[in-house]
């Protein structure tokens, strides 16, 4: 990841189902300032096809997307 | 690896010609042609679920849905009626109503989140039993922990008046953080604001 992005909250969901990935990077992202960064560990396979969902209805921006196969990892820039 | 994405020239071109009607009613208004006015915040959606069941596996899916619409901007309200309600009486409260009719009706459907039983195969407690094991080696949330994010992401949980009489509940047998009571034609009001209504 670029070295220019400060994570300020960290969302640990591995094992997590449907919908606590989203609904615990909700309420991290909640006490953050605009602009501030979350990264996000999941294991949920659906969680792929969500944060994408959740960013586009949110207005959050999902920075930066990676996967190393067994643990989906997401960077996100509260709005 | 680059990914090109092929555009039909067709859908490229028709999605920047303006409609000449939007331009000349933007005209007329005085407004931005392109429709939405982009220094306006999007107007927040509004989410409004019936919670009728009481049952465990109607009761998840009100919860995944509230909370997780929560979570995503969406302004949402639940309605809590008929059985709907018993899941959100306090756990400590085991009978509850004030003549034995409601009384006998709470000791055969324990109220509480944690006592929700099963549309079908409850097999006297035993699919309920077998479901929050399977549930658990999943790490799926329980019923008691998606209710208390729903509340945190500010889901409303709005109690039906009338069932609360029938099964004699009282705002202090009703869990904490809970709407008004209200009736019917809050909930209509409600349904007519809003962008999507589901009756679970």
């Amino acid at each position: 990841m670029s070295p220019l992005l400060e994570i300020a909250a960290i969302v640990d969901a591995r094992g997590l189902s449907c919908p606590m990935p989203i609904v615990r990077t909700a309420q991290a992202v909640k006490p953050l300032a605009s602009g501030q960064i979350v990264e996000v560990l999941a294991t949920d396979p659906g969680s792929v096809k969500d944060f994408a969902a959740w960013t586009r209805a949110t207005g959050n921006e999902l920075v930066e997307q990676t996967s190393d196969g067994a643990v989906y990892r997401f960077v996100i820039r509260h709005k | 690896m680059t990914l090109t994405v092929e555009r039909p020239e067709v859908a490229a071109t028709t999605s920047v010609t303006p409609d000449p009607i939007a331009v000349a009613i933007a005209e007329v208004e005085g407004l931005p042609a392109t429709g939405l006015d982009p220094e306006l915040p999007t107007p927040t959606k509004e989410l409004v679920i019936i919670d009728w069941s009481g049952d465990f596996d109607k009761v998840l899916p009100v919860l995944i849905l509230s909370s997780t619409a929560a979570a995503s901007g969406v302004r949402t309200k639940v309605f809590i009626t008929f059985w709907g309600l018993l899941p959100f009486v306090k756990d400590q409260r085991r009978v509850v109503g004030e003549n034995w009719m409601q009384k006998m009706l709470s000791l055969m459907q324990r109220p509480g989140i944690d006592h929700v039983k099963l549309t079908r195969m409850n097999f006297l407690g035993m699919g309920p039993w077998m479901m929050k094991r399977l549930m658990k080696q999943y790490r799926i949330a329980s019923p008691r922990e998606l209710l208390e994010a729903a509340q945190d992401m500010g889901v409303e949980f709005i109690p039906c008046q009338m069932t609360m009489d029938m099964f004699g509940l009282t705002r202090e047998d009703m869990i904490d953080g809970l709407g008004e009571p209200a009736g019917a034609a809050t909930v209509i009001e409600l349904m007519g604001h809003a962008d999507a209504s589901l009756f679970i």
